[in-house]
């Protein structure tokens, strides 16, 4: 892996550990993620991907009793030094949820919430219109832009999420599964949407579906559990790559087990 | 440990329920009794409807100086007196809604502030200590709360009008404000205090089952958590939040003692909340008090109040139960 200096990477986390209760969850997570392109978090399930997801975003921060050692560096900065607004970071890092969670309010006005509350100035019909087309949701809902966003159906209420969360204008898109829940037709739209938005956003994703992670991802983290204290559950990445070279040539045994079924 | 045989195979008080037949019989008798344990009380809710109704009929129709018009738009209430008694419900029903809507003008915002408190702020072992303590607040019998009003509260509030008197040279001079002993301001604070924990109750119930994927959703958006708070989780609350408020002033409108002891016993048409005034539940009360023979007037006129404050309520709370249902949002 080369390093071709910091400005291509997004975030930079530096010996990230997250406690939750004081119980060690991940451990000593080192890992980059790069400027435009979609970085896969993949593993068993409870090896804590998506406890490191929500560490960028600084989501852990309202699990009480949860804690973070380490850095995560994001454009220069560390994300938990003391001096950063939580809220800040949030709003330039988007998270996109494992279940659709549109609000209970209309189509247009989960679109405008995030920009409403930061004060946005601009045209906000526009800014609504765009996100929507980005989302490739657009479409489907100009007619109706007054109705309900729980009134869609589960692959558009997630496209609803994604255009809500492109609103902020954010840096980087965090996706916790987001095809989870989804039904294929729905999950094969969410996967091509995410091909077009790495030319502006850099998308971090986590995935139980190796397949979709082979799919989508020019990055992939494998994540696993320390087996040599398995009770413990304590996540910590076990490989770092190219994608294609973490499903065809990996260099841990551990991974290869994964990627080719032996076991998770 | 030892083994108890299910079936001892005979014997016993209650043998004979072992037979498949038995166990029917009982069956349908218990089902018998659960069905009237439950139409007991539907029953004795009807027959109070109907004698409240009926006493109310009798009212307008054998008292011939009684009309429904005069009843429905007079302005002076005093059926008491022996000469020239007059029946007009407006100055009670009055007197009823300016402590309905001063006691929300307390209850509702200090209510629904506690429940976002509750709900959104405080940690779990926190909440957990005060949602008690809530209950024990609305526990307190409300004539206590009248009370407290007459000695407390009318107290202070005679205190701050003198001072605002003295401070705009008003002592003594036409502008001079008054304030009666028995006021209606006195009782809608207690009784705004009263119905507190209804509020703050109901709508922390509704907004803790607002979804944690909603609450969610909104901090990643950057939003903080008072936005997330106001923003997110009470308009995703929002029809329980607005049944608690219903509930609350239809226990207002019906709220009785406190009122009796803090508001006074004088029906006046008013907006004067620093003036005595008489609620239709303390003309209930007071005609009770005194010796109303069975037939007379007297005793009718408060089965025609009592229908009339029944028919409110019953009006709040069917559009209490309206705004739960039409509002309700489903979360999966």
């Amino acid at each position: 892996m080369t390093t071709n200096g910091s400005t291509d990477y997004v975030f930079e986390t530096d010996g990230l550990s997250v406690y939750y209760d004081g119980k060690l969850a991940v451990d000593n997570i080192n890992l980059q993620v790069k400027r435009n392109h979609i970085t896969a978090l993949i593993g068993p399930s409870g090896c804590g991907k998506s406890t490191v997801l929500r560490s960028f975003n600084r989501m852990n921060d309202l699990i009480p009793g949860a804690s973070v050692e380490g850095k995560i560096i994001y454009d220069g900065r560390n994300i938990y030094d003391d001096s950063t607004d939580p809220v800040e970071v949030r709003r330039r890092i988007g998270m996109v949820f494992q279940k659709p969670n549109p609000f209970p309010k209309t189509i247009y006005e989960n679109v405008a919430f995030g920009p409403r509350i930061n004060g946005y100035q601009g045209n906000m019909d526009e800014l609504v219109e765009r996100c929507l087309r980005q989302a490739a949701l657009w479409d489907e809902v100009k007619d109706k832009l007054k109705e309900n966003g729980l009134a869609l159906s589960g692959g558009q209420q997630q496209r609803l999420c994604i255009a809500r969360a492109l609103a902020t204008q954010p840096d980087v898109l965090l996706m916790d599964e987001p095809a989870s829940a989804l039904d294929p037709i729905a999950t094969l739209r969410i996967e091509e949407l995410m091909h077009e938005l790495k030319e502006d956003y850099t998308i971090v994703i986590v995935t139980h579906n190796m397949q979709q992670a082979a799919r989508v991802s020019d990055y992939t983290t494998f994540m696993s559990i320390d087996r040599s204290n398995p009770d413990a559950r304590i996540g910590h990445v076990v490989e770092f790559g190219p994608t294609e070279q973490i499903f065809t040539n990996p260099q841990k045994k551990e991974t290869e087990d994964y990627v080719s079924g032996r076991f998770g | 440990m030892a083994d108890v045989p299910i079936d001892s195979g005979g014997g016993g008080p209650l043998a004979f329920l072992r037979t498949q037949a038995a166990r029917n019989v009982y069956e349908r008798v218990m089902h018998a009794l659960l069905f009237i344990a439950s139409a007991f009380s539907i029953l004795v809710t009807l027959g109070i409807i109907a004698s409240l109704f009926g006493e109310a009929i009798t009212f307008f129709t054998a008292n011939p100086e009684v009309t429904l018009r005069e009843y429905l738009t007079g302005t002076e209430w005093a059926p008491l007196l022996q000469s020239n008694p007059q029946f007009g419900i407006l100055p009670l029903i009055n007197g009823t809604i300016m402590i309905a809507v001063l006691s929300s003008l307390v209850a509702l915002p200090v209510g629904l502030a506690t429940a976002i408190f509750l709900s959104e702020y405080a940690p779990g072992r926190l909440r957990r200590a005060v949602k008690p303590l809530l209950e024990i607040l609305s526990g307190i019998p409300t004539v206590v709360y009248g009370y407290f009003a007459l000695v407390f509260i009318t107290p202070q509030l005679e205190r701050i009008i003198a001072a605002i008197n003295t401070a705009f040279g008003l002592t003594d001079g036409p502008g001079e404000i008054e304030i009666n002993l028995f006021n209606a301001l006195s009782a809608s604070i207690v009784v705004g205090v009263l119905i507190i924990p209804l509020v703050a109750s109901i709508s922390e119930d509704a907004m803790r089952s607002v979804p944690r994927s909603l609450r969610e959703g909104s901090f990643a958006l950057g939003a903080t958590q008072f936005e997330t708070a106001t923003r997110v989780v009470v308009p995703a609350a929002l029809s329980g939040i607005l049944a608690s408020f219903v509930i609350a002033i239809s226990r207002a409108i019906g709220e009785t003692m406190a009122v009796t002891v803090a508001a006074g016993a004088t029906p006046k048409m008013t907006l004067n909340p620093l003036e005595s005034v008489q609620t239709m539940t303390a003309f209930i009360v007071q005609v009770s008090f005194g010796d109303a023979a069975a037939g007379s007037i007297n005793s009718q006129s408060i089965y025609a109040v009592g229908a009339t404050l029944f028919l409110m309520t019953f009006t709040m709370n069917l559009i209490g139960d309206f705004i739960l249902r039409r509002f309700r949002e489903e979360y999966e």
